[in-house]
């Protein structure tokens, strides 16, 4: 074999200039300086890390507590940290990409075209999978057990699993950084373009393959959901009587569970275009990307409920505890939910009103894609009447709760223009579109998840967040919002067409100098996050919760102490009506001693899924690079643990009913102890966690 | 949720699980319900993939088309043999519910597991006979959509094989245990819903390619 067959086979196609490090020594630029910056910061990232976990003794505890546990709550908080890093990456791309347009009005700027694609690519693709879908999933994870009074979720391992691969996922964005290149193709990833005959690189296949392991852990997450809902619901808990958060995650995870599988064909079938020659959706030889775009859609519309759905259900925790009012119109909101559910399948085709279709067909979808806004309505007029001479209180999150109401509204304005097929033949494609559905994620979704990450902050870590640095965060987040993404709506009708790397005309650049502002204001708010979180844990014992429940909140999470224990209750619970645990305080039949404690059983530690998630990475990264031995190896690798697994007979353990009594007792104790704080003072120290029943309303 | 006291906890059809046997409340049917779940995906996968496939009848680019690529014959056989696997599946499951011993579970298994494995030997004869012909996936759309879709349904039938040998070797380490009806029973699910996959292939890709 010749010098360049061994290479071949060792390290298929990589080579020196795969490195970002190497292609900026080779060519200066401020692009690939940015470039190799970027991926420096991984590179070294990568190392103060290991560091850190070596210096502080780290490692084991880091397996022991967190990458092997099977417990829904570790696994639902490991979930959200990755949605902060990559929210964190993906954040200063649009920056990044914010900054380039301002700069590039008749001059090049600082990121050069193909740099510029890849990070719209990696943008979308990270923000949507790897932010979004983590985050949301994280919360579920956390909640919903806690929610229905369950130990678990059904699937603890496959849990695991899921949170594995969607974490490998998002590693191979990461590795794109330091080794090699992104797809150029947008975070929807349409063929031809990004097919062998256009795109011959990694990029793609970087793309492909993160999505992939995402939408298979997806999947799997959805099952787990759904699952959990339908079949680990404590006594008593009908489904009628649901916290709202639990109707929108049974939602979600249906709409996984139908809708990932086109995702996952897609991005196969286009891998099997790349890898093995096929013509599925390639120009020639009958090939017909149509088929990849309806694929994609019907996952992607779906997808944007997946997204919306659980922020639902966090404001309707949030309106409804911080009103202190039983949610309005509770049985609507759910009906409403389902609704969203199954017209989600029916809209699809509104993403591609311009690629060819009949008018007919067109008018179909865009009355389709109206309806939606139905249910979507009833929603807004339900909170509005939660709030309605509820006792109110602005905490942070009920801030994110209120602009969210106010923009979404907006946001879905612009998408009824959009559903009606002619206008959306005059502004398809420019940033109008871009404005619109950031308009509709950032409140919609975000503002959700921040909202929710601060309200059930106390109950998974025992203490309050800063509400001054999450007051900042808020107004960095809305007045960044609007300052980035209103001047895009003019820009979009001016004509600008979305992803342009420059631009020639001058009359854009006061729009975009606004813009680039709102996108610095958004940054501050990331920032402003993390601040909280220093701060907060800095001054941890004068803001501690340990009776669980600062809010006087309603749903049976906040029953048990924060953090939970592990196994969640003491005793399963037994629910009688809607907002169980209100009911219960105001009744004075809260925080009694149960009779008698169990045993428990709880699942034990499993090495499944991390070595699962390691060994899919790199079959991907080996598939990605062609390198052979690597993938194979890695493919092999993924079924050894699942098998040997299936041989494993010993995979609980007992915790004795001896130590379930003594921690509860220990925590039915303090609250027995501790001065209750009416809701008018529960941002100050003096909230331990026990709320003051307001005069009583005992229903009859 | 929890069961009365002496009656048998849950009973699913061809699993015989009793009190005695050592699961959790509600893990069969969660377990089992969850299995469906993944069922349904697994099912929109193929449900796509037959989507595209009709999309793709005509797109044959000068390539062999249904006429010239498909032989009826061997499928046919297959067709049979995928049938017969499922009966013996279903024996096997049998087997295991009126507890006759391992013997017969054993055996059905076994025969069930030749079964697969001759069907994905036929199968594998056809994709050379197609390649032979020139009827290679790089040809066309149309041999693209077909190359799609079959060897998806044949990876699943390899990996239901491998799952038996796996099942097989669970016998001779914990002999018919909870977990392992409980798979056994998953399998099962798996097994017959890929028959209704091919029957769909058989009857839209095979019969409508040669009969039109």
């Amino acid at each position: 074999m010749s010098e360049g067959g061994h290479w071949l086979t060792l390290f298929g196609r990589l080579n020196l200039r795969a490195f970002p490090f190497v292609r900026a020594w080779e060519d200066p630029t401020v692009s690939e300086l940015i470039g190799a910056f970027a991926g420096a910061l991984v590179v070294v990232g990568a190392f103060a890390l290991v560091a850190l976990l070596t210096w502080q003794r780290w490692w084991g505890r880091l397996f022991r507590d967190w990458l092997t546990s099977l417990d829904h709550k570790k696994i639902g908080i490991m979930y959200v940290v990755l949605a902060g890093v990559m929210l964190s990456r993906a954040l200063v791309e649009a920056v990044l990409m914010r900054a380039q347009q301002s700069l590039a009005v008749d001059a090049p700027g600082i990121v050069a075209p193909e740099h510029f694609a890849q990070l719209f690519s990696t943008h979308g693709t990270i923000m949507i999978f790897f932010m979004a879908m983590p985050f949301l999933t994280g919360l579920i994870n956390y909640v919903v057990p806690l929610q229905i009074g369950a130990r678990d979720v059904a699937f603890p391992l496959l849990n695991s699993i899921s949170l594995m691969l969607t974490a490998g996922g998002a590693g191979l964005v990461m590795i794109s950084l330091a080794v090699g290149e992104f797809s150029t193709g947008g975070w929807s990833g349409y063929p031809p373009y990004t097919g062998k005959a256009f795109q011959p690189g990694v990029g793609p296949d970087y793309w492909i393959w993160a999505i992939t392991l995402a939408s298979l852990g997806t999947t799997m997450s959805g099952i787990n959901i759904a699952a959990t809902v339908y079949k680990k619901r404590c006594p008593g808990l009908h489904l009628t009587r649901m916290p709202l958060f639990c109707w929108t995650a049974l939602c979600t995870a249906i709409l996984m569970i139908f809708a990932t599988p086109p995702l996952t064909l897609a991005t196969a079938l286009l891998a099997l275009d790349r890898y093995l020659d096929f013509h599925v959706f390639t120009n020639d030889l009958g090939g017909n990307m149509m088929n990849y775009v309806n694929l994609f859609w019907l996952f992607g519309h779906p997808e944007v409920y997946i997204l919306i759905l659980p922020a639902f259900g966090v404001f309707s925790e949030v309106i409804s505890a911080f009103s202190s009012k039983e949610l309005y119109g509770y049985k609507s909101l759910a009906v409403a939910t389902m609704a969203i559910g199954v017209l989600s399948f029916t809209v699809w085709l509104h993403h591609f009103f311009t690629m060819g279709q009949s008018a007919d067909v067109n008018a179909v979808f865009g009355i389709a894609t109206m309806t939606i806004s139905i249910p979507t309505g009833v929603k807004i007029y339900n909170w509005i009447w939660t709030m309605f001479r509820g006792e109110v209180r602005f905490t942070a999150p009920m801030l994110f709760a209120l602009a969210f109401i106010v923009t979404f509204v907006l946001g879905g304005l612009t998408g009824i223009m959009l559903a009606i097929p002619p206008i959306d033949y005059v502004v398809h494609n420019t940033v109008f579109l871009v404005a619109h559905f950031h308009n509709m994620l950032i409140p919609g979704l975000l503002y959700g998840m921040i909202a929710g990450y601060l309200y059930w902050f106390p109950k998974a870590f025992g203490f309050r967040l800063s509400e001054v640095w999450g007051k900042i965060a808020f107004g960095c987040w809305v007045s960044g919002f609007y300052l980035a993404f209103m001047p895009l709506y003019v820009l979009g009708l001016g004509g600008m067409a979305r992803r342009s790397q420059a631009l020639f005309e001058p009359d854009y650049r006061p729009w975009l100098l606004v813009a680039v502002c709102g996108a610095f204001l958004l940054l501050a708010g990331l920032v402003s996050l993390f601040v909280q979180l220093w701060v907060s844990v800095r001054d941890r014992d004068v803001n501690r919760v340990p009776v669980g429940d600062p809010w006087d909140a309603r749903s049976l999470e906040w029953s048990v102490s924060a953090p939970p224990p592990e196994y969640n209750f003491a005793t399963i619970p037994q629910v009688d009506r809607l907002d169980p645990f209100y009911w219960r305080k105001e009744r004075g039949e809260a925080y009694r001693r149960p009779e008698r404690y169990d045993d428990i059983v709880m699942p034990r530690n499993s090495w499944v899924g991390p070595l699962v998630g390691l060994t899919a990475t790199v079959c991907a990264f080996g598939l990605v690079w062609h390198i052979g031995w690597l993938s194979i190896l890695g493919f092999l690798g993924i079924w050894i643990p699942v098998v040997a697994r299936s041989f494993v007979r010993d995979i609980h353990r007992t915790i004795p009913a001896s130590e379930v009594e003594a921690t509860d007792r220990r925590w039915l104790d303090r609250a027995h102890t501790v001065q209750p704080v009416p809701r008018e003072r529960e941002t100050e120290p003096a909230n331990l966690g026990l709320a003051r029943p307001f005069p009583p309303q005992v229903p009859v | 949720m929890s069961a009365r006291a002496g009656e048998p906890q849950l009973r699913h059809v061809g699993l015989n699980l009793l009190d005695t046997d050592a699961l959790e409340p509600g893990e069969a049917a969660t377990g089992l319900y969850g299995f469906w779940l993944f069922l349904m995906s697994d099912a929109i996968l193929f449900a796509l993939l037959f989507a595209i496939y009709g999309t793709q009848l005509t797109a044959t680019a000068g390539a062999p088309g249904p006429q010239d690529a498909f032989k009826i014959g061997p499928t046919f056989v297959e067709t049979l043999i995928l049938l017969t696997s499922s009966l013996t599946f279903g024996l096997a499951s049998i087997a295991l519910k009126y507890d006759r011993g391992r013997t017969g579970l054993v055996l059905w298994l076994s025969v069930t597991l030749t079964l697969g494995i001759a069907f994905l030997g036929f199968e594998i004869g056809d994709f050379r006979t197609m390649f032979a012909d020139g009827a290679t996936p790089d040809r066309s759309g149309f041999l693209s959509a077909f190359f799609a879709l079959v060897p998806t349904h044949g990876l699943h039938v390899a990996a239901g094989c491998l799952w038996i040998v796996v099942m097989l070797a669970q016998i001779a380490v914990f002999g018919t245990d909870a977990r392992f009806k409980l798979n056994l029973l998953k399998l099962g699910l798996f097994w017959h819903l890929l028959d209704i996959v091919w029957i769909a292939i058989f009857s839209v890709v095979y019969l409508q390619g040669t009969l039109a």
